[in-house]
């Protein structure tokens, strides 16, 4: 039995229940130990199991366990009407409503046949742009967290919160906001809202680079996150890994730039990948790096979306959207955004209907978690914290 | 390359494997028969002029007596897109493997087994990933019925009609 076993047995924690549990391992070969790391552990960012067999500290084996949140989105998606499924969409990746309920609208106005004004397709950019920065906070606090440094977390929070007032205002929701139709918007932005945005602009544009003195450069963290878990691009395209963590590992590779939507080629913006600052291109410092560089591409972003929305006219925003959605046109496509996690695709396959024949949903967090096993042997328990902050799920996107 | 294009070159390439270029709107798919999956899917990878790297997803979709299994190919080299569509008859659904080629494939042909029941032979860990491992049915058939309880636990009528509300 290794030390580890009997410092477990020995702290008088209901040593029953671990026995019981270590009865079941039947592959323990003096030195091996099986730990479950989940569903509760408050690194694993929501309900995921990871089945680890030690060896010591190090990690030989990972098994990811999911579906703890499954819900049956895709069944739920077939008994609802067209609109009546964007609330369930915004509750995929709830750190990043906007730009699910985007992916979803944009593909079915592809497949509808429906095209948007100018303004509609700006206030899209906008808000999906506020709430990319809205979830890379949330990753890149919560990542901090799991490493160990707790005051950047409420830092970040603390910028968050004033994107979700300014989104409270917007749509009537923190969190989840039905606020992109099929063919519009619920509405238009209030007056006076534009100017609020403004103002979070120019606070938040000196908060990065506070960020980066607090906790990116911290010795502490580039020792922690630097040459771990490092995933080569090779690796990460075969397992579909996309979003930061792809451009970690180095590719440039953006669906806003390569497959631009919603008139985002229009927009001055430059895709950062990974270099290897603190180690090899690709580890969990590249990924988080990453992550804080786009927060400031997506700034930069909003502050053309705002110049352009103040010169534009307001029109209706509403003005495309379909009167009924009980006949539709037949067809079926796999329409692809770029959202916080990375791509979101759903495949919308129509027969006609007031509701979709069928809708899949490829969640950008569930192709990222399966390269998990991969990278996991080798490292020691305390870094598999690190990649699973580093690769940044969200469980209501991996379960469906 | 575009679509027909591609469809041009697999057809030059497996004269014999009965490639059909379904026009549907707005994307046309290409319909292969599952024998020639493996080989084709292997040559759309390894090709320098297809080089199709990313398996973009892998849907199971039920169309009356039959699941088709659809896969959205792409190739971050040349920025074009393929589909590939393989139709088998419920009472066989069995479906050859992609995650020799396609590792990401696993986790979708998990899914696709968990949810649709499509059977995937050469699967490295073919078990359910989202359903609990003892859960009966797949959810996503038409024709699937929602269980009255699982394990005791009572799924349907949970509050009990005369409920004060």
């Amino acid at each position: 039995m290794s030390d580890s076993l009997e410092l477990n047995l020995s702290t008088g924690h209901a040593p029953d229940l671990v026995r019981s549990a270590l009865a079941d391992v039947e592959d323990i070969h003096g030195e091996r130990m099986s730990l479950q790391m989940g569903p509760q552990h408050p690194a694993t960012h929501g309900v995921l199991r990871l089945e680890l067999e030690t060896d010591g500290e190090m990690v030989v084996k990972a098994t990811p366990h999911i579906g703890y949140l499954h819900r049956c989105f895709e069944k739920i998606a077939e008994n609802m009407t067209w609109p009546q499924i964007i609330p369930y969409v915004d509750r995929l990746d709830y750190c990043a409503s906007m730009n699910n309920a985007l992916g979803f609208v944009l593909g079915c106005e592809k497949l509808f046949g429906i095209e948007v004004s100018e303004r509609v397709q700006t206030i899209r950019v906008l808000v999906a742009e506020m709430n990319r920065v809205a979830s890379h906070l949330v990753a890149v606090g919560t990542y901090g967290l799991d490493i160990g440094a707790w005051t950047p977390f409420l830092f970040l929070f603390q910028e968050r919160e004033h994107l979700l007032d300014l989104f409270d205002e917007l749509s009537g929701g923190r969190l989840l906001y039905n606020y992109i139709w099929i063919g519009g918007l619920a509405h238009d932005v209030p007056d006076g809202w534009l100017p609020k945005v403004r103002d979070f602009l120019k606070y938040m544009e000196p908060k990065i680079g506070e960020l980066n003195t607090l906790l990116s450069f911290n010795k502490i963290f580039t020792e922690r996150t630097g040459k771990v878990a490092v995933l080569p691009a090779d690796l990460a395209i075969q397992y579909g890994v996309t979003g930061p963590n792809l451009r970690g590992s180095g590719v440039k590779w953006d669906i806003r730039k390569a497959e631009p939507y919603s008139g985002y080629e229009t927009y001055d913006f430059e895709i950062p990948v990974g270099t290897g600052e603190f180690g090899i291109v690709g580890d969990c410092f590249d990924r988080y790096m990453v992550r804080v560089r786009e927060m400031e591409q997506s700034l930069l972003i909003m502050k053309q979306a705002v110049e352009r929305l103040e010169k534009l006219e307001r029109d209706d925003v509403q003005a495309a959207i379909p009167k009924s959605f009980s006949k539709v046109p037949v067809g079926e496509i796999y329409f692809r955004t770029e959202t916080p996690k990375g791509e979101l695709g759903f495949y919308i396959v129509s027969d006609g209907k007031g509701k979709p024949n069928r809708l899949k949903c490829r969640a950008p967090s569930f192709t990222a978690l399966s390269v998990l096993s991969r990278l996991a042997p080798g490292l020691l328990i305390a870094d598999i914290v690190a990649l699973v902050g580093s690769i940044d799920i969200v469980l209501g996107e991996v379960d469906r | 390359m575009n679509q027909s294009e591609i469809h041009n070159r697999l057809s030059k390439l497996f004269p014999s494997a009965g490639l059909v270029l379904e026009e549907i709107q707005p994307e046309p798919v290409c319909r292969i028969p599952r024998e020639q999956l493996v080989e084709v899917s292997a040559l759309l990878r390894d090709d320098p002029s297809l080089h199709f790297d990313c398996l973009m997803c892998l849907s199971a979709v039920e169309k009356g007596p039959e699941l088709h299994t659809v896969y959205h190919l792409y190739s971050i080299r040349h920025h074009h897109r393929f589909t590939l569509r393989c139709i088998v008859a419920k009472e066989d659904a069995v479906m050859p493997s992609v995650s020799t080629i396609w590792p990401t494939a696993e986790w979708h042909e998990r899914e696709a087994y968990d949810m649709m029941g499509i059977q995937f032979s050469g699967h490295p860990d073919h078990r359910r990933i989202l359903c609990a491992d003892d859960w009966e049915g797949h959810p996503l058939r038409k024709d699937y019925k929602s269980p009255e309880s699982f394990h005791d636990i009572p799924l349907t009528n949970i509050f009990p009609p005369d409920l004060p509300l």
